[in-house]
């Protein structure tokens, strides 16, 4: 049963990638990625092994603890990062427990986090070349600690399934979860700073993670290289316990999940909101714009999206301050508003492979193109301006000076007409494997963003064309302070981003009107 | 690859009057296999039309080509005597739709998703605020108007998908499997909404598995397999002196008529 269980996992592995080169390519770059950090690993282990005992023990320690707690980590962040084997679908097969428990974490390690962490975790023996005992040691033990991150982060995600499973928590914690990640770069340069005055507290940070679920597994090698043999037996005795402990919670939760149906519960909500409907004409396009509204605050794809945007100017402004002081705080904060506002407009770049195969009620309906087109610029392009406009104003109330909003002013607005533009004809043109209605914004399936990858570049990268002009022009305004050419910039902004946009939406209109079959085609292979 | 243009000259033109549906040549093949190859079928308007096959019949590959989903590798489709794929617009204007395995755009409420699919037609605010309500009232569905599709069950997802379709009124109403996993008490009322419609002129076509339905709700059957009509025409012309069942048994074929599994008797001597 355990053997089969495998077999299934790596039968899936092989479909998916049969369905698609694309996927192959994918994967093939992801696991190149994981054997360059294995690689980088088992290099730095070995030359780890030339320092002391006690110095090896620490980084192991400190390293592992890091490794094992990213597992904890990224099944919450990221829920259903890998459902192929999802225990709800075996509820209806008669498998004993514990067969399906040892299935499920063995298959762990097929798959390119798996298998790498394995890999590590049983080459921290490299780092005892100069203690073949230890060696020996490190070995069983990189095992059991690689099946315990598998366990751990099993364990997390089924105790958090029956959460999950409410839409509304599913939908939240993908959005929220996002912000801790964004905000990353302040939060370790803070941390780093602190962490800098007590880095001689880092030993003794190792000693007592050593003495935790966390690092208890990757002292025991270095307490055999020191002949401590009462504490190498304790702290495998507390690794053991653990794998035991998150063991059993994983059962538990299992069982639980295995008879309890997902269930929604239902509030009962008669008629009467309209919500943006209500404000946008009653046209087709007018519909298409309120529907995309609607979707942006609601559906977590988008809404993460207008989550992150935001909090970019805020991450470029703390790392400018902290790179050239607070003088040019403000600048930063309007030319982030304009990335910002770019990215929120670029989004609809993939706005079809998203509806997946919803779109069929468009089709189904004759949308005409430039409808179709319209509404989800008009959409997208409220909020962009929203946001970019804030952030110039923002920052020029910070840098307290009025004379260069114009320059910025001028490079949001261009880049939101071009922006809107280019995407409009991109969507019309590609589709790519976007996270499906109803998944979290961060799942992708194995090595499927490849192509998806070369088409966002293409696309920023044309846009990059699209904007020199208003972009130069706000440099040397901003550059050498210099608001008569801010004035420039905001003109040609304003003239170049009509102008993109308007083309961007008759091609991509007639784009729309052509292909929209082969459209509704492409996304409804990705189901 | 089958070469369809072979059929070209044999293919007979739309007839006239025309047809609420006519479909002359209709082929589909994805890479090497075809699934729809070759078919003609005429819907009378006014009829109740039954479309029956065993399951990858080509019965939704079909549809989605009559009704300008999928774009056919030949031949010609019309409605009411407009070519769906030279008249696109025209021609979805006077179809509804309720498509099989597709999804909607479910992050909206009921209400608004039937509101939306009426606006994307160009109707006016009032028409489809009024239709809207009076389409909730009759598919039961005013309870749940706010809530979002998303939580809506399997049959309540068919109901509202059946609204979108029914909102500007169409002369051509095409049902993918409108009955799955619909309660039988909803299933009745819907059959009385499509009834009326009916009478009143329009021209319904359902596909369906379920052969005692069809017998019992449709006036005219057509039987496809394999990418194939096998039978077409009134009821009673197709199933003659068996029930539809059994002679859409007769016709596909493919029942075993071995003893079966012999070990799954749980005989309790």
């Amino acid at each position: 049963m355990v053997a089969h269980l495998l077999r299934l996992k790596i039968a899936l592995l092989r479909n998916s990638l049969r369905r698609s080169t694309m996927q192959s390519v994918g994967l093939a770059i992801g696991a190149l990625y994981g054997l360059g950090i294995l690689g980088t690993a088992l290099a730095g282990l070995a030359v780890l092994g030339t320092q002391d005992p006690e110095v090896v023990g620490m980084v192991l320690v400190l390293a592992g603890s890091a490794l094992f707690l990213g597992w904890l980590i990224v099944p919450v962040v990221a829920s259903g990062l890998d459902m192929t084997l999802d225990p709800a679908r075996f509820s209806t097969y008669s498998i004993p427990m514990r067969q399906l428990l040892a299935g499920l974490a063995l298959s762990g390690f097929i798959g390119i986090p798996g298998a790498i962490t394995l890999l590590a975790s049983m080459g921290t023996a490299a780092a005892w070349w100069q203690h073949p005992g230890a060696a020996a040691v490190a070995l069983f033990c990189g095992a059991v600690a690689a099946l315990t991150c598998v366990v751990a982060s099993r364990a997390i995600t089924a105790a958090s399934a029956s959460l999950a499973s409410s839409r509304k928590f599913k939908d939240l914690s993908g959005v929220v979860l996002l912000v801790p990640l964004v905000l990353l770069g302040p939060i370790t340069t803070s941390l780093t700073a602190g962490v800098q005055g007590v880095r001689d507290y880092l030993p003794d940070l190792a000693h007592t993670l050593s003495w935790t679920p966390l690092g208890a597994i990757w002292a025991v090698p270095s307490a055999v290289a020191a002949g401590q043999w009462a504490a190498a037996g304790g702290k495998l005795a507390i690794a053991l316990a653990a794998l035991a402990v998150l063991t059993w919670i994983w059962k538990a939760c299992l069982a639980k999940a295995l008879v309890t149906p997902p269930h929604a519960g239902n509030l009962r909500r008669s008629a009467g909101n309209l919500g943006f409907f209500r404000l946008f004409p009653a046209s087709p396009a007018g519909a298409v714009a309120a529907r995309s509204l609607t979707y942006w605050f609601r559906d977590p794809r988008y809404s993460a999206g207008l989550i992150i945007a935001p909090l970019l100017p805020l991450v470029f402004a703390f790392a400018s301050s902290q790179a050239a002081g607070g003088g040019s705080t403000g600048v930063v904060l309007g030319l982030g508003g304009a990335l910002a506002a770019f990215l929120v407009v670029w989004s609809i770049s993939s706005d079809i492979s998203y509806d997946n195969t919803a779109f069929a009620l468009h089709l189904g309906a004759g949308v005409p193109g430039a409808a179709d087109r319209t509404g989800r610029a008009a959409a997208a392009g409220i909020l962009a301006l929203a946001l970019g406009i804030l952030y110039a104003l923002a920052g020029a109330v910070v840098s307290g000076s009025w004379a260069l909003l114009p320059a910025t002013l001028g490079l949001t607005i261009g880049a939101v007409g071009s922006g809107l533009g280019l995407a409009s004809v991109f969507s019309a043109r590609f589709t790519m494997n976007a996270p499906l209605p109803g998944d979290s914004p961060l799942k992708s399936k194995p090595g499927n963003n490849f192509s998806a990858m070369v088409v966002q570049f293409s696309g920023f990268a044309g846009v990059g064309v699209l904007v020199v002009p208003e972009l130069v022009l706000a440099t040397i305004a901003l550059a050498g302070n210099r608001p008569a050419l801010g004035w420039i910039s905001l003109a040609t902004g304003a003239v170049l981003g009509a102008v993109f946009l308007a083309a961007g939406l008759r091609i991509g209109a007639r784009l729309y009107d052509r292909r929209a079959p082969e459209l509704l085609l492409a996304v409804s292979a990705d189901r | 690859m089958t070469d369809f243009s072979a059929h070209a000259p044999t293919v007979p033109a739309a007839p006239r009057p025309p047809a609420a549906l006519a479909i002359r040549g209709l082929a589909k093949a994805f890479g090497s296999k075809v699934a729809v190859n070759g078919i003609n079928l005429d819907v009378p308007a006014g009829s109740f039309y039954g479309l029956v096959g065993p399951n990858g019949a080509g019965k939704t590959t079909s549809l989605s080509m009559a009704t300008g989903l999928l774009r056919p590798d030949a031949g010609q489709v019309w409605v009411h005597g407009v070519d769906v794929w030279a008249h696109q617009l025209e021609a979805k204007r006077l179809t509804g739709l309720l498509p099989d395995g597709v999804r909607l755009f479910d992050r909206l409420s009921g209400e608004q998703l039937v509101t939306y699919a009426g606006l994307l037609r160009g109707m006016d605010r009032d028409t489809v605020a009024h239709r809207v309500h009076d389409l909730l009232a009759a598919l039961d569905l005013a309870q749940d108007a706010g809530t979002l599709v998303v939580d809506y069950s399997a049959g309540m997802t068919k109901k509202i998908a059946l609204a979108a379709a029914l909102i500007h009124a169409p002369r051509l109403l095409v049902l993918d499997e409108p009955f799955e996993s619909v309660d039988p008490v909803s299933a009745a009322n819907i059959r009385d909404i499509l009834h009326d419609y009916v009478a009143s002129g329009g021209t319904v076509i359902v596909s369906s598995h379920v052969m005692d339905l069809v017998q019992r709700m449709c006036d005219h059957v057509a039987v496809i397999a394999a990418g194939t009509v096998l039978a077409a025409g009134t009821v009673d012309q197709v199933r003659g002196e068996l029930s539809l069942e059994d002679r859409f048994v007769e016709l596909v074929g493919g029942r075993n008529q071995t003893a079966g599994l012999q070990w799954l008797r749980t005989s309790l001597g």
